[in-house]
C-alpha cells in the first residue's frame, strides 16, 4: 500500500479522440513522487494532449487522470494550484517587465502582496535573470523567456512541474543551464517533473524514467537502462569500430569470433553485428597488437537506438496494435513489480 | 485579472489614440453646436442645454451622431484582439494553467473594457457639459441633467455591445486582423447599409409601386422597415437617444391622424421619455448579453492549444 501513496500522477485508460481520430489511446501511466519522467515521442504523438488532459484543460473522451488523488477533469482548480505548467513556446505580456509578469502570476495564485517581492527576487536569482528583470518582456530572447517561464512556474511553489518541450529552440549553453535547473528542481527540492520532448539526448541526461509515445500509444515505459537492455535482447549487438591501421589481420580477428554474424566495412569503419558484447575482447586484441582505436561505439543502449527501434516496431505493426499494447503493458507491469520490491 | 486588464487598457497607446480621437471630435461638435446655438434657440427656446449635445453647427455633425458613428469603433478597438492576441502570444495557455476559473479571464476582459468605456464616456459627457456652461453661461436644469445621464448610460451600453461583439470575434478568429476586419464590416453594414436593406425588403414584402398599393401598404411597409431597422444596434441607439435628448419627440412609431386628433403639442416629461425608450434599452442590453454569451461559450469550449 505504501507504493500506492507514492504514485502522484496516474492515468487509467485515458483516451482522447478528435472526431474519428484517436490522439491518445487507452493510456495507463503511473508517475512516482520525486522522479523525473520523460514523455518521448515524435511530433503529433499525443504528448501535449496528454498534458492538457492532466491539467484539466481538455476533457478526455474516456478514462480518467488523477493527480495526488484529485481528478483532473472534475477538480481542475485544485490540480492547477499544485501543478506548474510550462507550455511550449511560452509567452509573456510584452509591455510588462519580467518582474511585473511574475507579480501578475503571483496575484493570480493568491500570494499575499508582501510575500510577492522577496519571492520574485529569490526566483529571479535562481533562474539567473536578475539583470533583465526590469526590461520589457517583449525584448527577451527565447532562452530568457524560457527561464522566466521556469520562474513563473515556480511562483506557485508546485509539487509537480509539467514541461512541454522545454528544450526546444535553445542554444547549447542555455540548454545546459536549463537541464541543470531541472535536475536541481527534482533532486534538491524534491519536486516531481514530467517533461515531454522529442529531443532524446537531453532527456536521457536527466530523466529517471521515460515513456515512449507513438501515435497515441505508449509503446514502452521504464528506466533508460532497462529499455536499453530490452532492446539489446531483442536485437543483435552492433559495434562500430574505427581503428588505425585498418588491415586484413583485424578482419580475420573479427571473424574468428563465432558469435559474429555480419561485418560491414565502410571506408575505415567496421560495423560488426554479433550475438554478444564484443567490446572487451576487441579492445584487448587491439591494445596488445598496436592498433589505435579512433572510434568504438556500441549501438543500442542509448535512447536514440531505443527510440528508433520502438518507432520501427510501431510503424510495422500499425495494423496489429494489440501487440503494441501488450508490450507497453508488460513493461509497466514489470516496472510496477520492481518498484514494489524496492 | 480585472485589475491587470484595466491597467493594460489605460496604459496602452491604442487607448490614448482613441481617447484623443473621441475628445477631438466631441470638442469639434461642441464648437459646432455653440456656433449654431443661437439659431436653434430662435426656433425653440426650451431645453437649451440639451442642444449642446444634439444640435449640429455648420457642416459639423452633432455630438450625438458622432458618438453613434464612432462609438462602435471604440468598442472594437478595445476588444478585437482580446483573446486571440493572448493565444498567439503564448500567454493564454500559461494563463489557463493558473488556479483560476476559466471564465474569470473573459469576464475580466469584458468588465475591464466596459469600465474603460464608462470612464471615457462619462468624463467626456461631463466635459462637454462643463465647457458648455463656461462658454454659454447656461445652467442646466435638473431634468436636463437626468436626460444627459440616461443618454450617457445608453452610450455605455451601446459601446459595450460592440466590445462584446468584438470579443466574440476575437474568440472565433485565429488572427486579430481577421477579427478586426469582421467587426469593422459589421459596423459599416449596420451604420450604412442596414437602412437600405430594410427599405428593399419592406418594398418587396409590401410594394407601394402604384397608387392602389400605396394606399393599402403604406402603413405596413413603414412599420416593417422600421422594425427591420431596429435590428441594427446603430438605429436602435440613435432612435433611443434622440428621444431622450429631444423632449419634443412624442412617439417613435407610426402615428395616424386619428391618434393625433386632440393631442396638445407639448414636451414629454422625463419619465415618459424614458418609458418610450425602455424597450430600446432592454433590447440593447439583450444584444450585448447575447454577444457576450456567445463569446463566453465559445471561449469555454475552445481548445487552448497554441498551434
Amino acid at each position: 500500500m505504501k507504493q500506492e501513496e507514492q504514485i502522484i500522477i496516474q492515468t487509467q485508460n485515458l483516451t482522447k479522440m478528435y472526431g474519428e481520430k484517436t490522439v491518445v489511446n487507452q493510456l495507463n501511466l503511473s508517475i512516482r513522487k520525486g522522479e523525473v519522467f520523460g514523455l518521448l515521442g515524435p511530433n503529433g504523438a499525443g504528448k501535449t494532449t496528454t498534458i492538457l488532459m492532466l491539467l484539466g484543460l481538455t476533457e478526455p473522451t474516456g478514462g480518467r487522470a488523477v493527480i495526488n488523488g484529485m481528478d483532473c477533469t472534475r477538480n481542475p482548480i485544485a490540480v492547477k494550484s499544485r501543478v506548474g505548467y510550462l507550455p511550449d513556446n511560452v509567452g509573456f505580456y510584452g509591455d510588462m517587465t519580467g518582474r511585473q509578469n511574475l507579480r501578475f502570476t503571483g496575484r493570480l495564485n493568491g500570494i499575499p502582496d508582501k510575500e510577492l517581492d522577496p519571492r520574485i527576487d529569490m526566483l529571479l536569482e535562481r533562474v539567473n535573470m536578475q539583470d533583465a528583470a526590469d526590461q520589457k518582456a517583449g525584448t527577451y530572447s527565447r532562452g530568457m523567456r524560457q527561464r522566466l517561464g521556469v520562474a513563473d512556474v515556480l511562483m506557485k511553489d508546485p509539487e509537480i512541474i509539467i514541461m512541454d518541450e522545454p528544450t526546444l529552440g535553445i542554444d547549447p549553453e542555455g540548454m545546459r543551464e536549463l537541464l541543470d535547473l531541472i535536475w536541481k528542481l527534482s533532486k534538491e527540492d524534491g519536486r516531481t517533473l514530467l517533461i515531454s520532448s522529442h529531443q532524446l539526448y537531453q532527456v536521457q541526461q536527466i530523466c529517471d524514467r521515460v515513456g515512449i509515445f507513438v501515435n497515441g500509444n505508449l509503446v514502452a515505459c521504464g528506466g533508460i537502462d532497462d529499455l536499453g537492455r530490452q532492446v539489446q535482447k531483442e536485437t543483435h549487438f552492433t559495434l562500430e569500430l574505427k581503428v588505425n591501421p585498418c588491415d586484413d589481420k583485424l578482419l580475420a580477428e573479427i571473424y574468428r569470433h563465432p558469435e559474429v554474424t555480419h561485418v560491414d566495412r565502410k571506408d575505415n569503419t567496421f560495423i560488426i553485428e554479433s550475438n554478444v558484447d564484443l567490446r572487451r575482447a576487441m579492445s584487448g586484441f587491439l591494445g596488445t597488437n598496436g592498433y589505435t582505436i579512433q572510434h568504438m561505439h556500441q549501438r543500442g543502449g542509448d535512447l536514440d537506438e531505443i527510440y528508433r527501434l520502438y518507432f520501427e516496431k510501431a510503424g510495422q505493426s500499425d495494423e496489429d496494435n494489440s501487440v503494441e499494447k501488450k508490450t507497453g503493458k508488460r513493461w509497466i507491469q514489470q516496472r510496477g513489480k520492481k518498484a514494489g520490491k524496492a | 485579472m480585472y485589475r491587470k486588464e484595466l491597467a493594460d487598457h489605460l496604459t496602452s497607446k491604442r487607448f490614448l489614440i482613441i481617447l484623443i480621437l473621441i475628445y477631438a471630435t466631441s470638442i469639434a461638435s461642441l464648437y459646432g453646436a455653440i456656433s449654431g446655438l443661437s439659431e436653434a434657440i430662435e426656433s425653440d427656446s426650451n431645453f437649451i442645454f440639451l442642444k449642446l449635445y444634439t444640435s449640429s453647427g455648420n457642416s459639423i455633425p452633432s455630438f450625438m451622431s458622432f458618438i453613434a458613428l464612432l462609438g462602435p469603433f471604440v468598442g472594437l478597438t478595445l476588444g478585437f484582439d482580446a483573446i486571440n492576441s493572448e493565444r498567439s502570444g503564448g500567454t493564454l495557455n500559461r494563463l489557463v494553467a493558473q488556479p483560476i476559473y476559466r471564465d474569470s479571464i473573459i469576464i475580466g476582459k469584458f468588465l475591464a473594457g466596459t469600465t474603460v468605456i464608462a470612464i471615457m464616456i462619462f468624463t467626456m459627457g461631463i466635459l462637454i457639459g462643463t465647457v458648455g456652461v463656461l462658454t454659454t453661461g447656461l445652467a442646466p436644469e435638473m431634468e436636463e441633467v437626468l436626460r444627459i445621464l440616461v443618454f450617457l448610460i445608453f452610450t455605455v451600453v451601446y459601446i459595450a455591445f460592440w466590445l462584446a461583439l468584438s470579443i466574440l470575434f476575437s474568440v472565433v478568429c485565429r488572427h486579430s486582423a481577421t477579427s478586426a476586419l469582421a467587426v469593422i464590416a459589421l459596423w459599416i453594414f449596420f451604420t450604412i447599409f442596414m437602412s437600405l436593406v430594410a427599405n428593399i425588403i419592406a418594398n418587396i414584402v409590401y410594394p407601394i409601386d402604384n397608387d392602389y398599393n400605396a394606399i393599402y401598404n403604406a402603413y405596413d411597409n413603414y412599420t416593417l422597415e422600421l422594425n427591420l431597422n431596429r435590428i441594427s444596434p446603430y438605429y436602435l441607439y440613435s432612435e433611443a437617444v434622440s428621444t431622450i435628448m429631444n423632449p419634443s419627440v412624442r412617439s417613435i412609431n407610426v402615428v395616424t391622424m386619428s391618434q393625433l386628433q386632440g393631442a396638445i403639442s407639448g414636451y414629454l416629461s422625463f419619465g415618459q421619455s424614458v418609458l418610450l425608450v425602455w424597450p430600446h434599452l432592454t433590447g440593447l442590453i439583450a444584444l450585448m448579453l447575447v454577444a457576450f454569451t456567445g463569446a463566453y461559450i465559445g471561449f469555454m469550449r475552445q481548445e487552448v492549444r497554441s498551434n
